[in-house]
């Protein structure tokens, strides 16, 4: 018998275009586009159960095991650093984490840099890394607020399109890292379910090449 | 008499690795919960967590309740040629938890195989390795990696210490897309790229492993060990369930510790690694000592909260009395639901969160069924 892949995808915009990508990589499973409020969706033929969680907890999914695989930002990735398999990258979702400031900022060395952002610890470890002496101010939204209050000298933020930075004069003042969705697996399910998961990773390494 | 019954999942897999262990002449080794931090400080980086409970001890020296147990065992070791020391263990360690970032106790059974390790060493831990797994489920998998091949691979050009650290996490966690932009980063060849996002691709069965390697490895370090691979392979095929055990090289240890053959365990419905496990001679030469050493350790613990089953009730028989009760006929009644193998909570009122099988009360004429569950 075959056995079920548990696929934990991220709920809103993103999991929908990694939907489409699973569906056009012979996973479909209708029932999920039915609107409806069930939360989980599984197709017996094709071997997968779907099921929509908080973009933020699916790498918590994963690494559990109550997913086998699932689909995550490399902001999550690199915040949380769960230990799973990240096997390929979507190529969807794209965007960078980066530190912007106000438009006129300097950043004066000989004090300590005010850094307001969501994620500690990738602000953390970006800073460690050139020894500079900071302080985390931990917000859970609306993070461009901040250097314009005076709360902060800067931000680390994610940044799409820029249009809220510029909106409020605010600018790019260092990338970090760039993002994307991954897919990740779970590195026990991966042991047992290995063939499974290889034609699943290459059917999606081949949507990912032709878009 | 003992009723296997009552046992917890990973008590009675303790029973049954003793019991193992013990066969190959393998001597219990039972040691304080307590160890001087000194011993931790100078080798930090082989705990898995940094975090280490301290306190100061009555004379006023700093110690720390146990993050590991090999070092402790390698402190008391003293090297003696030509024999060979099995001792095996099952003690708590605490640590913290990566999830929650507290600390934690988790019980770790484990043995070492320290002297002048060779082939028939390095077997013998293994056929162990396996049969650990083997008595906790017959889903398992044991995946062998062996140090010297990346190693070998990250040695032939000259490359930073920072390059290294973050090559072997990715490998670890078969990133290959990431690897081209890392050696960008570090201004590595591009010949030596393109060999480490290939290497990222070899696991598996051990036969397709071994065929890939050798058109990677090259330098006597890669060679040494891609022939000890072999020799493995070879002896491993007359195994039962050979094809359990397989080659991944995303099992990446420490370097500066481990220099030989690593290995970890996996069993199917537990989430994480169970059993882990390596040669770890550069340890010992660290710590002064001359010979060599290979063990393992297993996390007990995952077995009770992934593959025990959830009881459904606390006791079979409430057995309710009340003043008036004759007690010998009680005490009779207790006796004979006890001889049919039942388990009995006796009490005035039937406790609110107590669920039973049966309630039932005493009368000095026998008992009366109140509630039946089943």
């Amino acid at each position: 018998m075959k056995q079920m892949i548990n696929v934990a995808l991220p709920k809103g915009r993103l999991g929908e275009k990694v939907y489409s990508m699973f569906e056009a990589a012979g996973y479909e499973c209708p029932s999920i586009r039915e609107k409806n409020r069930k939360l989980i969706f599984e197709n017996e033929e094709t071997g997968v159960r779907y099921f929509w969680v908080k973009p933020s907890d699916v790498a918590i999914y994963v690494e559990r095991g109550a997913a086998d695989i699932g689909v995550a930002g490399k902001d999550i990735l690199e915040e949380y650093r769960p230990n799973v398999y990240e096997l390929l990258d979507l190529k969807t979702g794209v965007c960078k984490m980066m530190v912007a400031a106000r438009s006129d900022f300097h950043d004066d060395h000989s004090k300590t840099l005010r850094v307001a952002t969501k994620f500690v610890n990738i602000a953390r470890n970006y800073y460690a890394g050139k020894s500079r002496d900071i302080d985390i101010i931990k917000l859970n939204g609306s993070i461009e607020i901040a250097p314009i209050l005076g709360l902060s000298d800067v931000i680390v933020d994610i940044v799409e399109t820029g249009t809220t930075l510029k909106e409020n004069d605010l600018q790019v003042y260092e990338d970090i890292f760039p993002i994307s969705a991954r897919l990740i697996a779970n590195k026990s399910s991966f042991q047992f379910k290995t063939e499974q998961m290889e034609e699943l990773v290459a059917s999606l390494k081949k949507q990912v090449e032709e878009a | 008499m003992l009723d296997e019954g009552i046992l917890k999942t990973e008590e009675r897999a303790a029973i049954t690795l003793r019991t193992l262990y013990s066969r190959y002449g393998y001597q219990p080794y039972k040691m304080s919960k307590f160890e001087e931090y000194d011993l931790y400080a100078r080798n930090k980086d082989f705990l898995v967590s940094d975090s280490v409970i301290t306190f100061t001890d009555t004379t006023g020296k700093l110690m720390a309740l146990k993050p590991d147990v090999t070092l402790s065992i390698i402190k008391n070791y003293k090297d003696e040629p030509g024999v060979t020391q099995r001792v095996y263990y099952n003690e708590n360690v605490y640590r913290v938890s990566d999830e929650t970032h507290q600390y934690k106790e988790i019980l770790q059974t484990g043995l070492e195989c320290m002297g002048e390790i060779d082939f028939f060493n390095l077997c013998e831990v293994l056929r162990l390795a396996v049969e650990s797994l083997r008595s906790l489920s017959g889903e398992f998998v044991l995946e062998i990696s062996h140090m010297g091949i990346l190693s070998g691979l990250l040695n032939s050009a000259d490359v930073d210490k920072a390059f290294i650290e973050q090559i072997s996490m990715l490998i670890a966690d078969k990133n290959a897309h990431e690897i081209p932009r890392v050696c960008e980063q570090f201004d590595v060849p591009q010949a030596l790229c393109d060999k480490l996002v290939r290497f990222v691709g070899v696991y598996g069965s051990r036969d397709k492993v071994l065929a890939e390697l050798e058109s990677l490895c090259e330098g006597e370090e890669m060679e040494a060990a891609l022939q000890q691979l072999k020799d493995l392979s070879a002896e491993l095929d007359g195994w039962k369930d050979a094809s359990r055990i397989r080659f991944d090289f995303s099992l990446v240890n420490d370097m500066r510790y481990y220099d030989g053959i690593v290995f970890q365990g996996y069993v199917e419905n537990i989430p994480d690694v169970i059993l882990t496990g390596g040669q770890y001679d550069r340890l010992m030469k660290r710590m002064g000592r001359k010979s060599g050493a290979i063990g393992f350790a297993l996390y007990l613990d995952l077995l009770d909260s992934f593959l025990s089953e959830r009881t459904t009730y606390d006791v079979d028989i409430i057995l309710l009395y009340d003043d008036d009760a004759d007690l010998t006929l009680l005490n009779e009644m207790v006796s004979t639901y006890i001889k049919k193998g039942l388990t009995v909570s006796v009490q005035k009122q039937a406790p609110e969160k107590m669920s039973c099988r049966q309630l039932v009360r005493f009368n000095n004429k026998g008992v009366e069924i109140l509630e039946t569950n089943d």
